[in-house]
């Protein structure tokens, strides 16, 4: 049962990627790439990572891909004409995959049949966070907000 | 991942437990009545004993769903008569009154009409999107119906972080509207979808910082937590439920007009102001799809409803303790049925609101009067959760909200209307 799932969800996200990295209308890229977020998000639940799932849905469903949309619908007047082929694109994405690739076969072997640890419930990420990343929330929390005013101020300027 | 499930597989669930004292009916007649469907689902279960697990857990997943889309969706023709014979009842006409007794066969002949009917796709239309636009959105309100506690023992998805299980997925609802804006290839639907995305952004701020101080005083994001803590009453009549303190009354209010906003009801409807832009995103649909998305609204009504049952009216708690004897998911469903005559007659009373004048109480007074929620909650929790913390809490609130209404009072009343982008 869960190696069918397992598959099913593999099979499901990697589809979904490369229908993203492929695709030549750039809408459908994005709704494609929406998906692939559910499918990332679906791991996580079939990890116990319950709560990470969940944000994954709700911040990279449910504004990420609202943006990305939005962005492209905003600034592209020939959104649907959009099929001409980027070779820098192609060396960048070696470059990103080779660079990565790298750094995993660097990476000491750590054991991947660990002990099974009990999955943090919400209350516990709630105190964890309140408590040891007290400052690293903060901190997140001054970046969103300055970002949130510099926004604001951005759009108040149409007015003048 | 199956709460029930488990409970059925494993050990019988003591099923009688903490059931209040039955007044008129014998103890057992009202504890069997009250856990009847989920006796009968142990039932069934009890046939796959001998079963692999993975099958026992389809099985009990696909007796969840198919309950819950047989109540909804019985319950959505339901609403779609009752809504036309309130709606007619407050304009003083009659209302369907022709098929069947009282017209109460009317959603079998608009639901075969609607089977029937010509499925148009614009010639330019983005096929696949604007097929699977009306999908999704359905999809989005039935996952999001399953957190709900419909009554003891009876949540169809029981997991830890329920709401935001809510949340996620209703947030999804956004790229729902814009696949049928976009795929439609239609300046109307794109400016109704834009107008829709616009809106539930806005209005998804306070709809869920308002949750917030519920959360806060739980210390759980889980649904059946949340309807446990609501349990219990003062002096046997008065509710432990979260809307009888100042807090969660405003709380409630914000939360109930987001849903309004959320679920594109009348006096929110500017995504598909028929004045404005035909039907908003909905303009190039037709037949089935069209009511797949008036399926998915009342759906998404629903479980808007239900939620705000969960959160701030005590869940499937009694009322009165004396009550109690009452089958807790009777009790749910009278209080769902109590705020969607609401919907119904607000839609039946309120004119539309105009597109900055929704978005301007979204930012100006929802917002403030949110957070403010969550101030109140934490100075009633630390005042020790009595009638101190109660009186201080509501001051808070009162305070904040004349300030506000003095902010944002204009000052100019009946001026000629200055438009600003139609000139």
């Amino acid at each position: 049962m869960n190696s069918v799932a397992f598959v099913v969800i593999t099979v499901l996200t990697l589809a979904a990627a490369l229908a993203a990295a492929t695709l030549s209308k750039l809408v459908h890229a994005a709704l494609c790439f929406a998906a692939a977020f559910v499918g990332v998000a679906a791991f996580y639940f079939f990890l116990g990572a319950e709560f990470v799932g969940l944000v994954q849905v709700f911040i990279y469903v449910g504004a990420v891909a609202v943006l990305i949309v939005f962005t492209i619908l905003l600034t592209r007047r020939d959104g649907d004409k959009e099929c001409g082929f980027n070779w820098s694109g192609v060396v960048i994405a070696i470059a990103v995959f080779g660079g990565l690739l790298w750094a995993i076969l660097k990476t000491p072997v750590f054991a991947v049949a660990a002990q099974p640890i009990a999955p943090l419930s919400v209350r516990q990420i709630g105190k964890l966070l309140m408590t040891d990343y007290v400052w690293p929330l903060q901190c997140a929390g001054l970046v969103l907000t300055a970002a949130l005013i510099g926004a604001l101020i951005l759009a108040m300027e149409e007015r003048r | 991942m199956n709460k029930i499930l488990q409970c059925a597989a494993s050990k019988p669930i003591p099923v009688l437990r903490n059931v209040a004292e039955p007044a008129f009916l014998p103890r057992d007649v009202s504890g069997f009545l009250d856990q009847i469907f989920v006796l009968a689902k142990e039932r069934v279960m009890s046939l796959l004993v001998g079963a692999p697990p993975w099958l026992a857990q389809i099985v009990s997943s696909l007796l969840n769903i198919v309950a819950m889309l047989a109540v909804f969706l019985s319950l959505f023709a339901l609403m779609s008569v009752f809504e036309r014979k309130i709606l007619a009842r407050i304009q003083n006409r009659l209302g369907p009154n022709r098929v069947g007794p009282f017209g109460l066969l009317q959603p079998a002949a608009d639901g075969i009409k609607m089977l029937i009917k010509e499925d148009i796709v614009p010639l330019r239309a983005d096929k696949v999107v604007h097929f699977l636009a009306p999908i999704l959105m359905a999809a989005i309100a039935i996952l999001a119906l399953g957190i709900i506690p419909y009554g003891r023992n009876m949540t169809p998805f029981a997991i830890d972080g329920g709401i935001l299980f809510f949340f996620a997925i209703g947030s999804t609802t956004e790229l729902s509207v814009f696949m049928a804006g976009w795929g439609s290839n239609n300046k109307f639907s794109m400016l109704g979808a834009m107008r829709a995305i616009a809106q539930m952004i806005s209005y998804e701020l306070p709809l869920i910082i308002t949750v917030l101080p519920v959360v806060m005083v739980v210390g759980s994001l889980r649904p059946d937590a949340i309807v446990a803590a609501q349990s219990g009453y003062s002096l046997g009549v008065i509710p432990h439920w979260f809307v009888l303190n100042p807090w969660g009354a405003v709380a409630f209010l914000l939360f109930f007009v987001s849903g309004l906003v959320e679920s594109n009801r009348t006096p929110f409807d500017v995504p598909e102001g028929e004045s404005e832009i035909v039907a908003g995103h909905m303009t190039e649909y037709s037949g089935f799809k069209y009511a797949t998305f008036f399926l998915a609204e009342y759906l998404g009504m629903f479980a808007i409803s239900g939620l705000t049952v969960t959160l701030f009216l005590g869940g499937w708690h009694a009322p009165v303790s004396f009550l109690g004897f009452v089958p807790s998911w009777l009790w749910f469903f009278a209080k769902l049925g109590v705020l969607l005559f609401v919907f119904i007659w607000v839609r039946g009373t309120l004119p539309r609101t105009r597109v900055d004048q929704v978005m301007n109480f979204a930012w100006k007074f929802m917002l403030p009067m949110a957070f403010t929620c969550i101030v109140a909650a934490a100075v009633w929790h630390f005042a020790g959760r009595n009638l101190a913390g109660w009186l201080w809490s509501l001051g808070l609130l009162a305070v904040v909200y004349f300030g506000l209404s003095r902010v944002l009072e204009t000052g100019k009343k009946f001026a000629p209307r200055i438009y600003r982008f139609a000139e």
